[in-house]
């Protein structure tokens, strides 16, 4: 599903690159925790699977395309097989939970019909029945979350990327959440994480791709965070 | 692609920068004003060099018994008059047209022209002399037909009239020259300021956009709305523009000109129309233009 061959990136500015010949082969419905420390290149890695990047050599293939030779006005196609969530959330303040899941639907033309079944089906799915009418800041950072892989999953995409979704939430409320992610890898969705939570990577025990100064140093089938258990 | 939803964005991005969708739409008008009264007068000195052109005469004064020239000594002799219209025949086909006025016909017109004035009464025919009125094929070669007359015996003066008509035309010339240059300085001032609302509201709208482009949004329809804030500006301020060189040919030309000036045709509402529609097009064109430039470096899809 995704597949990074000989991939290296380096960014103008910096003097090391971020990624260097990096070979990863992501099959279809894997769940994959994707850890290191902060400028290990990490977000690059999914910036590149999402195309805001081009790699500096090397060929990203997603869902069956190399990223790298798509033409700009095929990467929203890329785009919409592809939900994405943030440590961040990055909801819209002035809409409300239903018509942020249905914004993301809206803008890539879907009919209002449609809208309206799966809207409310994806945020019962993620546990947000009866809060379709609040607003971002009435509720809390797990629920906020929730809204984000709602929407991001609203589109049923092939691959879900998620960039330390956990980052700013306290453990329990993090467990909710991977919980929440391990449901959507059962329906088939592919899903790479980029995390700094070693308590979850140890306990859901997945593949691990373990990433330094741009270099895949570990590659680990039902891996932990970083050491063994 | 869902109507509903661009019309409710494009509304609450003309909301949310209402100061700067104001001053949009007034600079708008007002450039596109000027530009449309520019065309106007252009079109206006174009009818009227059509018109006066196909009327200008050169005028060879012929001497009478006042005359004070030293080409004149008494009234011109039937030998010197036999001349100069056999010389005149002999200059066609650059002499269209040559008419001989008689001091009768002079006076009559004379009468005509001052009737109620006290000038109109001390006046005889023979103060009024004779003339021929020389018609040109080209009225830019009048030069060729002074050269030949102004001076010779019996010839008072050569007069051309497209001289006078020279200094008229080159005042609405530069009339238009300034009205044109502030027009085009203002069109540019218009592009940059559409250029930078489309900055500012791509800047405040970075969030959704950022989402848009995150969920597979095409380009078209993230610039889609932008686009069209720009553009509904543009029409409105071209309306506004259009409402102003109307009021101006009401106003100016049927109250005012066209009563004053009543011998020389203004110009009709016809070429009103064709101007307000360049106006439409032009400011159409370039907000589209300058947002979509704009938007190129500012909304990287």
């Amino acid at each position: 599903m995704i597949r990074f061959e000989n991939v290296s990136k380096q960014y103008k500015s910096q003097h090391s690159p971020a990624l260097r010949d990096v070979n990863v082969d992501i099959e279809r419905g894997e769940f994959v925790f994707l850890v290191g420390p902060s400028g290990s290149g990490k977000t690059t890695f999914l910036r590149l699977c999402l195309k805001e990047d081009r790699p500096t050599s090397g060929n990203v293939w997603v869902a069956g395309k190399n990223v790298g030779k798509l033409s700009s006005w095929r990467v929203p196609q890329l785009r919409r097989q592809i939900g994405t969530v943030f440590q961040d959330f990055r909801l819209l303040p002035n809409k409300t939970v239903f018509e942020n899941v249905a914004f993301a639907l809206e803008v890539i033309g879907k009919p209002r019909g449609h809208i309206k079944t799966v809207v409310p089906e994806v945020l019962e799915m993620v546990g947000l029945e009866g809060k379709e009418k609040r607003f971002p800041h009435e509720l809390s950072g797990g629920e906020q979350q929730r809204v984000a892989i709602a929407r991001a999953f609203v589109n049923r995409p092939e691959i879900l990327i998620a960039d330390e979704p956990t980052g700013n939430l306290d453990p329990n409320t993090s467990i909710g959440i991977m919980k929440l992610l391990d449901r959507i890898n059962r329906t088939g969705t592919t899903i790479v994480m980029a995390t700094h939570d070693a308590q979850i990577v140890d306990q859901v025990r997945k593949r691990v791709v373990e990433l330094a100064d741009g270099i895949v140093v570990r590659d680990q089938d039902r891996g932990v965070y970083g050491y063994a258990h | 692609m869902r109507a509903q939803f661009v019309a409710s964005e494009v509304w609450q991005g003309l909301r949310r920068n209402l100061t700067m969708t104001i001053a949009l739409i007034i600079t708008i008008a007002v450039s596109l004003a000027l530009f449309g009264a520019g065309l106007l007068v252009r079109q206006q000195v174009s009818q009227m060099k059509g018109f006066w052109f196909d009327k200008v005469e050169v005028s060879i004064f012929l001497c009478t018994k006042n005359s004070q020239e030293a080409s004149c000594s008494g009234p011109a002799s039937e030998a010197e008059k036999q001349q100069i219209a056999t010389d005149l025949e002999g200059m066609r086909p650059l002499v269209q047209d040559v008419y001989f006025e008689t001091s009768q016909e002079a006076f009559n017109r004379f009468q005509e022209q001052f009737a109620g004035s006290p000038i109109a009464d001390s006046a005889t025919p023979e103060d009024l002399g004779e003339s021929y009125r020389v018609k040109l094929a080209d009225p830019d070669q009048y030069a060729v037909i002074t050269s030949a007359f102004a001076g010779r015996p019996g010839i008072e003066r050569v007069d051309d009239q497209k001289q006078v008509l020279d200094k008229l035309f080159r005042l609405l010339d530069g009339l238009q020259v300034i009205s044109m240059g502030i027009a085009i300085a203002m069109l540019i001032v218009t592009v940059l300021l559409v250029g930078n609302t489309m900055r500012l509201a791509a800047y405040s709208r970075r969030r959704e956009t950022g989402i848009m482009r995150l969920v597979g949004a095409s380009k078209f329809y993230i610039q889609l709305p932008f686009l069209l804030e720009s553009v509904i500006a543009a029409v409105i301020g071209a309306a506004l523009a259009v409402g102003a060189i109307v009021a101006m040919k009401i106003l100016l030309v049927d109250r005012f000109l066209e009563p004053s000036f009543q011998f020389t045709p203004f110009v009709g509402w016809e070429t009103v129309w064709v101007v307000s529609a360049i106006l439409l097009a032009i400011g159409i064109l370039l907000a589209a233009f300058a947002a979509v430039v704009t938007l190129r470096r500012y909304l990287k899809v």
